[in-house]
């Protein structure tokens, strides 16, 4: 090789790097644009949303359930009076005998019957998708628990101990899945899911219905997945996929 | 020593201890709890006594309804920075921070029934560290 190709080589060489540096830190920016800051108002912009691929669901896993009791600071027992923001239910079709394990949690869904009957407005929706109760204003009537057509909802029958101070959670009010509210207005992702991936199965995507590029948005473009009870139009943000 | 000195000279007292910033705040005025730290809250403490359980009502309609966090009132940052050194709580005795106060104004606080009442686990290691950032 000449001495002049060699330089030549190396002038392309670093520019090449410099470009690739340029283009990094600019891909990093977009992305934080989109990502809400802690202290912003949430935005209709963004639409938060679950997939749940039945076929990577081991049966007898406990793992989301488990991790959802602990983030949330739930007793974790399944008596009728209990709390339970995940419930693992086992489905197995008769006539061909396929089996399927799926976690049933709050559907978070775009029209929440929840809302609707709730008579002091405690029962809400984000702007973000997000379906909570806001708790200072709950009387505990209960009607939402039984509008609710997923069972997603549990009333506080005790007085609790020991709760984190994210989830603030006591006696005589409903309460479902929050979608761990908490961690997602700072960027995180919902507790069930890490430990969904940590278990080594991945069933469970969590992202922004609304965002094309999203990983739940692709997925649920390129696969077909239901809602469950979608006859009732409620537009679950939850989703199953080999149901 | 007449009764009028010793009264004068325990007065004096409280106000050297209160005056330095110290961490058990006793006057005779008010009750006397074991606050974890020292150094100014989010607003004058006059203005706190009065007007706190306001700020907490206005800023939480934000954070449940709007999504917005590390807001400026916030109970669990109320409860961080005042639970005791001894246990990490803001209630369970005269000597906790909103127990004691809200014993002395015989005034029910009702926020613990469901918030907790005690401090983050990172909260109490930084207070028991002199001289830490906030």
């Amino acid at each position: 090789m000449n001495p002049v190709d060699k330089r030549r080589r190396e002038f392309f060489g670093q520019a090449a790097a410099i470009a690739g540096a340029m283009i990094a830190p600019g891909l990093m920016l977009y992305e934080y644009a989109e990502a809400k800051a802690p202290g912003e108002p949430v935005s209709g912009k963004v639409r938060w949303g679950m997939l749940i691929d039945t076929t990577k669901c081991a049966p007898g896993c406990r793992e989301c359930v488990d991790a959802c009791n602990r983030e949330n600071g739930l007793p974790g027992t399944t008596r009728a009076t209990d709390s339970q923001w995940i419930r693992k239910v086992d489905l197995k079709d008769l006539k061909t005998g396929k089996a399927v394990s799926l976690p049933v949690l709050c559907q978070h869904c775009a029209e929440p019957p929840c809302v609707d009957v709730c008579p002091t407005g405690a029962s809400f929706k984000r702007e973000d998708g997000i379906v909570l109760v806001d708790r200072h204003t709950c009387i505990g009537c209960r009607y939402c628990m039984m509008a609710c057509p997923y069972k997603a909802r549990s009333f506080v029958h005790e007085t609790t101990t020991g709760q984190s101070p994210d989830v603030p959670r006591g006696k005589g009010c409903v309460e479902s899945c929050t979608l761990c509210v908490h961690k997602v207005d700072k960027g995180g992702t919902p507790s069930c899911v890490e430990a969904c991936a940590a278990a080594g199965h991945q069933a469970i995507v969590f992202g922004d219905l609304n965002d094309p590029s999203s990983e739940i948005s692709k997925r649920i473009r390129a696969a077909t997945t239901t809602q469950l009870r979608a006859d009732l139009r409620t537009d679950n943000g939850v989703r199953y996929q080999g149901l | 020593m007449t009764a009028a000195g010793l009264l004068r000279a325990v007065l004096a007292a409280a106000l050297l201890l209160a005056g330095s910033g110290a961490v058990l705040v006793a006057s005779a005025s008010g009750p006397a709890v074991d606050a974890a730290r020292s150094g100014p809250c989010v607003e004058d403490p006059k203005v706190m006594r009065r007007s706190h359980m306001d700020f907490l009502k206005h800023d939480r309609d934000d954070t449940v309804r709007r999504g917005i966090r590390g807001i400026k009132h916030s109970l669990s940052a109320c409860v961080d920075c005042h639970a005791s050194k001894v246990d990490g709580r803001v209630l369970g005795s005269e000597k906790h921070f909103c127990q004691g106060c809200h014993t002395f104004a015989a005034v029910k606080v009702d926020c613990f029934d469901c918030h907790a009442s005690t401090a983050r686990p990172a909260a109490t290691a930084a207070a028991a560290a002199p001289g830490s950032p906030r």
